[in-house]
């Protein structure tokens, strides 16, 4: 198995500790002149999320992650699995819903996403930034009322609910920015 | 008045993008207050009658020690060493300078400490340099591995005498009052809360473990001043020289690198000494040693102690011991990162911003 020195330490490092992926999102070189070397380091598990310090003195190596991004295809979900496609073998994955989190709110069938891959597993996607969603059920809004402050809750087709300007009618669609979950405009058919 | 500003650009990665990274990384502003600091350096010298040298950056001989690792170069088997009669090439080899593939074997130096004792050895009394030095694998915000050090060396001169001219001299370029002086012993037992000479060093992991400290796993429990610097680096080094600089001194004998040894009580104490300012190291001082038989003895300690740590062992002949066995007069030498003094000058952050071109520009 590949493994980094300390040498090669640096932020964007991807390495492997008791089995789990970590990312390094931080390497300070530390050294009294005469002294050892160190480098203190946080990494984030890139499954739980969580951040941990660790140091390392010069000659200290991590193994290195085989962590892959590949682009997948959302296909369905099943029951609390969702399934995807890698778009360039066609080779089906499977993430718990678990995984996925709020992201399910914008997968719709057929989608694109980002997909990362820790030893061939899927470990995390993320969709599009930008996805375009129909509106399936919400109060009619207030005629004559275009104010876009007013705001009234929407259900897209995904199931998920979106607050949308009161303008916005049942049938139509909708453009969502996925990384804050917020409505940005209507989208023309 | 025209701005000497200039071009510049911090952001690496940006610049690397953008095709940029032909840019210095420092501002023409922090150029000028490295020229004016430079300035500073050599009138400081100048007037106390010191003589500026210069010795070879590219030496068969380097320092030895436990954690400096020079860059080697091989300069040819044949060529300017083609000349090496068989018997001399044996020496050589025995030196670990030659080999038969790679030729003679030299280093960039990191520190031109060697060669300006053999000045000393040769009659000089008061000699500095300003020069560059090299140390493979240091690279962060406030280390470079090629970097410029002012050092120099005055015959005579004791720890006490040394520490008050590294005080005038900081005070020359920072201007930031007279150093206060602080033993080792005191910082430990005001930051840590134990004696560092005479503390076991379960006692030591412990207070490590006590101040929630993350200790590399590679930090084997015999390694006494392993521990020690890790406590140094987290909870001394950054309370010292904060309002006004401070001189560290009195260091543990196992830190004595080239300095001599004093008894202090019952135990020894290295005569070697650093200035801080602002929680930053920015020079290193020595009561020297001149015993050429302890710097031989040190030389195979720190060989064993590299060879425990995966490093390849140094040439522990040189000439500075043959120096020293024909007779090195007492002195006192100080080594400054001028870099680092640059950077508190200009109230930056990071070396980078007072270096055109940092090592990943260079």
């Amino acid at each position: 198995m590949a493994s980094y020195n300390t040498s090669d330490f640096r932020k964007g490092l991807k390495v492997q500790m008791d089995g789990d992926p970590y990312l390094m999102i931080e390497c300070n070189f530390v050294k009294p002149g005469k002294g050892q070397a160190l480098y203190k380091c946080k990494l984030r598990n890139l499954i739980r999320g969580t951040v941990i310090d660790r140091t390392y003195k010069s000659g200290d190596s991590i193994e290195a992650a085989d962590v892959e991004e590949i682009d997948a295809q959302y296909l369905y979900r099943q029951g609390d699995q969702f399934v995807f496609m890698n778009n360039e073998n066609y080779e089906q994955y499977e993430l718990s819903a678990e995984a996925v989190d709020d992201a399910w709110k914008f997968l719709k069938e057929g989608m694109n996403c980002a997909m990362v891959l820790f030893n061939g597993s899927p470990l995390t996607m993320t969709p599009p930034n930008h996805v375009v969603l129909r509106v399936e059920y919400c109060e009619p809004g207030a005629k004559g009322n275009t104010a876009s402050n007013v705001t009234k809750p929407v259900k897209v087709e995904t199931g998920a609910e979106i607050s949308c300007p009161s303008f916005v009618e049942m049938g139509e669609l909708i453009k969502i920015d996925t990384r804050t979950g917020e409505y940005i405009e209507r989208v023309k058919e | 008045m025209k701005s000497r500003r200039g071009l510049i650009s911090t952001n690496a990665s940006h610049a690397v993008r953008a095709g940029n990274d032909f840019l210095p990384t420092a501002n023409l502003d922090a150029l000028w207050l490295r020229a004016e600091l430079l300035r500073r350096v050599r009138e400081f010298f100048d007037r106390r009658g010191f003589l500026e040298v210069e010795t070879p950056l590219l030496s068969a001989d380097t320092v030895v020690d436990r954690h400096l690792d020079p860059f080697a170069v091989e300069v040819g088997s044949s060529g300017c060493h083609g000349h090496l009669a068989r018997a001399d090439q044996q020496k050589a080899l025995a030196r670990r300078q030659w080999h038969p593939d790679r030729g003679h074997r030299y280093w960039l130096q990191t520190s031109p400490e060697f060669a300006m004792k053999r000045l000393l050895a040769a009659g000089a009394q008061a000699i500095y340099q300003v020069t560059r030095a090299f140390r493979r694998d240091e690279f962060g915000p406030v280390h470079n591995p090629e970097f410029t050090i002012v050092e120099w060396y005055r015959v005579g001169d004791s720890m006490d005498e040394g520490m008050t001219l590294l005080s005038e001299l900081a005070e020359a370029l920072l201007g930031s009052g007279a150093a206060v002086r602080l033993s080792y012993r005191e910082a430990f037992e005001r930051h840590v809360g134990l004696d560092p000479h005479t503390a076991t060093i379960e006692q030591l992991v412990t207070a490590a473990r006590q101040k929630k400290i993350d200790a590399p796993a590679s930090l084997l429990p015999a390694d006494r001043d392993g521990w020690l610097d890790l406590l140094l680096v987290n909870l001394v080094g950054p309370h010292l020289g904060q309002g006004q600089p401070t001189i560290l001194y009195d260091y543990p004998a196992g830190q004595a690198a080239l300095a001599r040894l004093r008894d202090d009580g019952d135990v020894k104490v290295a005569e070697r000494f650093e200035l801080y300012v602002a929680g930053l190291e920015l020079a290193n001082g020595y009561h020297e040693l001149t015993d050429a038989d302890e710097l031989a003895r040190r030389n195979i300690e720190v060989n064993l102690q590299r060879q425990t740590n995966g490093k390849q062992p140094l040439p522990s002949e040189s000439r500075l011991l043959a120096a020293m066995r024909a007779g090195l007069p007492p002195s006192t030498g100080v080594a400054l990162g001028l870099d680092r003094v640059v950077m508190l000058a200009a109230g930056a952050k990071n070396l980078a911003e007072v270096m055109p071109f940092p090592f990943n520009r260079a």
